[in-house]
């Protein structure tokens, strides 16, 4: 997902003065090193090459870094030149990127992974590049809109913090947990409201306290979130963020749980990480390679859950209680079994106001719940 | 060194030495900041040759290298001179980004109710709004500067976070496209009022503009009484208030100039590149033009090389990271010992003997 906020921070390049002495001297450079070094043309392709372009450092722990360790499986496959870049904001600047991977590098597959590369600039590109697959990350693909050489993959991931809200639910004492969110989007809110429906499935008395920070990636936000979150009672902590490393430090330094995001952060607090609701880029991405390299065509709208494989649980940790186990591992179960829904009635929204009555449910797969835009009773705070 | 002391024995030989101090001084300082990074990169096991090959292939080395640097260099021209205009005055306005939001905000505002409007029509109000929208957001630092004696650095960069939070706040709100779920924005732009690429190039209409900006910036500051007055004041506030210099409507009107120019980048942010405006306006461009304007002295015809050179860096970047899997960051280390190098190539100025005139 993604706006991008690091490279506003980084406070940018510093460079030179130049004239064009300088660029002459600098050609005189450049020739003498392509000719000398040539690395260039070590690359004659041969097999596929597929770009990856990532909008974050690729070891952010988290959004980031779930789509590089996918690329890295691709790169272990055989007949597969992988190249990437990290760090690429959604400006003119993908689209340079993506142009460069074809042009320089003949890639013919490329996932540009962050969700605001999608409109204006790879439907941009598209039609420019009719031979190159362009696979999007966010689910965006229309039939009636949208280029053939475009596809799109998401998955259920709210399930996996739903799974979260259950572990959560069976380590918190205080009955608090919390919940550091970027934006008020959709994606974000299912996200909340599946914790607190997780949690609220072991102990009705939970409530969730949310904190948006207003960015994707703002350090020092997400850790005065974290700290005001633990101030106001919370134990158990998730979030929302492109990379989860700040506020699960932070909160394990607090001494509250946490539930992981995005990727695997349990390095980073082996005793207070309960468990994560991770993306597992690595089996979307090879199974779409490999269907490349069959020659077979990629399906233009692609999602799954966890019975797919789309998503996973980090493994437990050591805090969650042997009930808590047993439910977890009944109710995942259950999820892959099929047919399972979060949200379902009776169900109110934290203003009073119905989202589902008796007796409604709506499938991981319902396109209503993509347009949320409303916080379920027992989470503390507003949309706006 | 020697050779040059050889050449500058003649009396001519030495005056053309003198004049081209300004571009050798700097010019030798970013080869040795060269250097140096060469030799960070053999420390760490890398080629240099390789690197600066790599580095030239993707800035300058074809066509498709040359579009894509010049198209980073379009936003970099407008929001350089938002520092570099002030900067005359001695006014030192870090927070142009600030400017470039809001201009894109207003494009993306003011197109909604222009669709269908042809654009001829609909692209001078788009830009115009952008304009004075950035005019007003950094003339704010020069009036707050004249009237209150506010420092403008601070308040131009306090200025820059609240028009983000403004932009955020409208775009996540009020202006909110409804169909623009997960990545809020304003609703598009209508396709007959986008700004297209220059005939024959992949590069849009801003790089001309911006380029047009610098010159006119260029004749602005040195051939006009304007600008003559606005350098005197840039000297010494003082002195020029007892010559009778108007130094507040200078300090207004130089201020707003620069952010009229940032707002214009943000303009062809919208409407030549995304399209609406959204979260994506806040890309650096802003603090990207601090260093150019500083590196360029100042002076609006510098800017062009230098901005060309540091979106050169930039697009070389990628093919770093892909061709010897370095981190993004490696350019970053590059560009900082190349800033430092000719920062302090300033402290040299007037002081190596082979640019004095002997005798």
């Amino acid at each position: 997902m993604t706006d991008f906020r690091p490279a506003a921070l980084r406070l940018a390049s510093p460079s030179i003065l130049s004239r064009r002495d300088l660029l002459r001297g600098a050609a005189a450079l450049g020739g003498v090193a392509a000719l000398s070094a040539m690395p260039g043309a070590a690359r004659a392709q041969s097999g596929l090459t597929v770009g990856f372009i990532y909008v974050g450092p690729r070891d952010d722990f988290g959004y980031n870094q779930s789509h590089a360790q996918g690329a890295a499986a691709v790169k272990a496959m055989e007949g597969v030149t992988v190249v990437e870049e990290e760090n690429v904001p959604e400006t003119q600047d993908v689209q340079k990127s993506m142009e460069s991977m074809i042009n320089l590098d003949g890639a013919t597959l490329l996932f540009p992974t962050s969700f605001g590369y999608f409109d204006p600039h790879i439907l941009t590109l598209a039609p420019k590049y009719t031979d190159v697959r362009f696979q999007h990350c966010g689910g965006l693909w229309s039939a009636d809109k949208h280029p053939t050489n475009v596809g799109s993959y998401f998955g259920y991931i709210g399930m996996g913090q739903y799974l979260n809200g259950i572990a959560a639910g069976h380590a918190s004492v205080t009955k608090k947990i919390g919940f550091v969110a970027a934006k008020p989007i959709p994606q974000v809110l299912l996200n909340i409201n599946s914790f607190l429906l997780g949690a609220r499935s072991v102990d009705p008395s939970i409530t969730c306290q949310v904190i948006f920070t207003g960015e994707w990636s703002l350090a020092v936000k997400e850790a005065e979130a974290t700290n005001a979150l633990v101030d106001a009672g919370c134990d158990v902590i998730t979030c929302h963020v492109d990379g989860p490393k700040v506020v699960v430090e932070t909160a394990a330094g607090r001494g509250a749980f946490v539930c992981g995001y995005h990727a695997d952060q349990s390095s980073l607090a082996p005793e207070k990480y309960l468990t994560g609701a991770e993306w597992n880029w690595a089996k979307v991405y090879t199974d779409m390679v490999s269907a490349t390299l069959k020659g077979e065509a990629i399906p233009n709208f692609v999602r799954g859950g966890l019975a797919d494989g789309f998503i996973k649980m980090s493994p437990l940790g050591p805090a969650v209680p042997e009930a808590g186990r047993a439910q977890f591992e009944a109710v995942k179960a259950e999820i892959e079994k099929g047919g399972f829904s979060v949200i379902k009635g009776p169900l109110k929204d934290n203003q009073g106001n119905v989202v589902a009555a008796d007796g409604e449910a709506f499938l991981e797969t319902d396109p209503v719940l993509e347009g949320m835009g409303y916080l379920v009773e027992g989470v503390i705070g507003s949309t706006s | 060194m020697a050779v040059l002391d050889a050449v500058g024995t003649g009396g001519g030989a030495v005056a053309a030495l003198r004049r081209a101090e300004p571009v050798i001084v700097p010019v030798l300082a970013l080869l040795a900041g060269l250097v140096v990074f060469g030799l960070f990169l053999l420390t760490q096991g890398r080629s240099p040759v390789e690197f600066f090959g790599y580095v030239w292939q993707g800035a300058f080395g074809s066509v498709f290298s040359w579009m894509n640097t010049l198209s980073r260099a379009a936003p970099l021209l407008l929001a350089a001179l938002c520092v570099a205009l002030p900067a005359r005055l001695g006014l030192v306005v870090i927070g142009g980004e600030g400017a470039i939001v809001l201009g894109g905000l207003a494009a993306g505002a003011v197109a909604l109710p222009l669709a269908g409007v042809p654009a001829v029509v609909g692209l001078p109000v788009m830009a115009g709004a952008a304009m004075i929208v950035g005019a007003v957001w950094i003339g704010l630092a020069g009036a707050l500067r004249h009237y209150r004696g506010v420092n403008e650095t601070i308040s131009s960069l306090l200025l820059a976070y609240i028009a983000i939070a403004v932009m955020n706040h409208l775009v996540e709100g009020p202006l909110r496209d409804p169909a623009s779920l997960n990545k809020p924005s304003t609703a598009p732009v209508a396709e007959g009022l986008r700004v297209g690429m220059i005939p024959g190039m992949d590069v849009h209409w801003g790089l001309v503009w911006g380029l047009i900006a610098c010159a006119v910036a260029w004749v602005l500051v040195e051939r006009t009484r304007w600008g003559f007055a606005a350098r005197i004041a840039g000297g010494n506030v003082r002195a020029a208030e007892v010559q009778g210099l108007p130094v507040g409507r200078l300090i207004l009107g130089f201020t707003a100039l620069g952010g009229a120019c940032a707002g214009l980048a943000g303009f062809f942010e919208v409407a030549a590149v995304q399209g609406s405006a959204n979260a994506s306006l806040v890309a650096g461009y802003g603090y990207t033009g601090i260093l150019i304007a500083f590196l360029a002295r100042h002076n609006g015809l510098a800017i062009i090389p230098v901005a060309v050179l540091l979106a050169g860096f930039d697009a070389s970047s990628g093919l770093i990271q892909r061709r010897m899997e370095m981190p993004d960051a490696t350019m970053q280390v590059l560009q900082g010992i190349v800033f430092i190098a000719i920062l302090m190539s300033d402290a040299v100025y007037g002081r190596l003997p082979f640019f004095k005139a002997r005798g």
